[in-house]
């Protein structure tokens, strides 16, 4: 059975995400996101990208972001795979799906796990590019932020 | 006491190693086994402002006191998604 959440080194796959939160009838729209690695990031010519985690610390903070977004947008129920290891130009790195009765709040939910999971999801991507590589540092990871949380919020429902 | 610390990234990168087995006085705290890891790694003084750290795979603060054979993790600002 798929998890609703995961951090695994296998390819992810949409269909999987949206098979687990499509579970009962109840709902009228999901909505998807697929983050997908690019080929270019500040003017370099990027070759690959390596993600690393800390996989259990990544797996409670996921299931936090999604107790959040639950609390925030009631009913709605959500699935998240990220994606470590080496990753090649254009594939997935993160896939989220978010099902709700209506397409507002399946939206909302989507758009607010993704910003969340790059607020405090202790995950860290090596960026490959002509001529080097470069950790990317993003946000200080801190759960406790209730302003980080109320801006993904905003975000959310932008 | 003995802990093990764990570093993720680029401070994995510095220290040569992401799994280190470190002493720490009784009472000891999270903060206490950063500024040890600073002094042997001074490199890593530039993440003073900006790591965030866990022990035993949940968010801790710096005051946070360790125990013997806690796993303390120091995490770089993250970027995943």
């Amino acid at each position: 059975m798929t998890p609703r959440i995961a951090v695994t080194t296998s390819r992810l796959e949409l269909d999987l995400l949206v098979r687990v939160v499509s579970n009962g009838g109840g709902h009228g729209a999901i909505a998807t996101f697929i983050g997908v690695v690019r080929d270019n990031n500040l003017n370099r010519r990027v070759t690959h990208l390596e993600y690393e985690a800390y996989e259990p610390l990544a797996l409670k903070a996921l299931e936090q972001i999604c107790d959040e977004a639950v609390r925030e947008w009631p009913g709605t129920r959500l699935a998240v795979h990220h994606r470590v290891g080496r990753l090649a130009i254009g594939e997935a790195s993160i896939i989220i799906a978010a099902a709700s009765a209506h397409r507002a709040h399946a939206f909302a939910a989507c758009r607010y796990v993704i910003e969340r999971v790059k607020q405090i999801v202790p995950i860290w991507k090596h960026e490959f590019f002509e001529g080097g590589e470069v950790w990317i540092e993003g946000a200080t990871a801190n759960p406790q932020d209730e302003a980080a949380r109320m801006e993904a919020i905003r975000r959310a429902c932008a | 006491m003995r802990v093990t610390v764990r570093l993720f990234a680029r401070l994995r990168d510095i220290a040569g190693s992401g799994d280190l087995a470190r002493d720490a006085p009784t009472g000891a705290t999270v903060g206490d086994v950063w500024r040890g890891l600073v002094a042997e790694f001074p490199e890593m003084a530039g993440y003073d402002s900006s790591i965030s750290s866990a022990v035993n795979a949940d968010y801790a603060k710096m005051t946070a006191a360790v125990s013997d054979g806690d796993e303390v993790a120091f995490l770089p600002p993250v970027s995943g998604g």
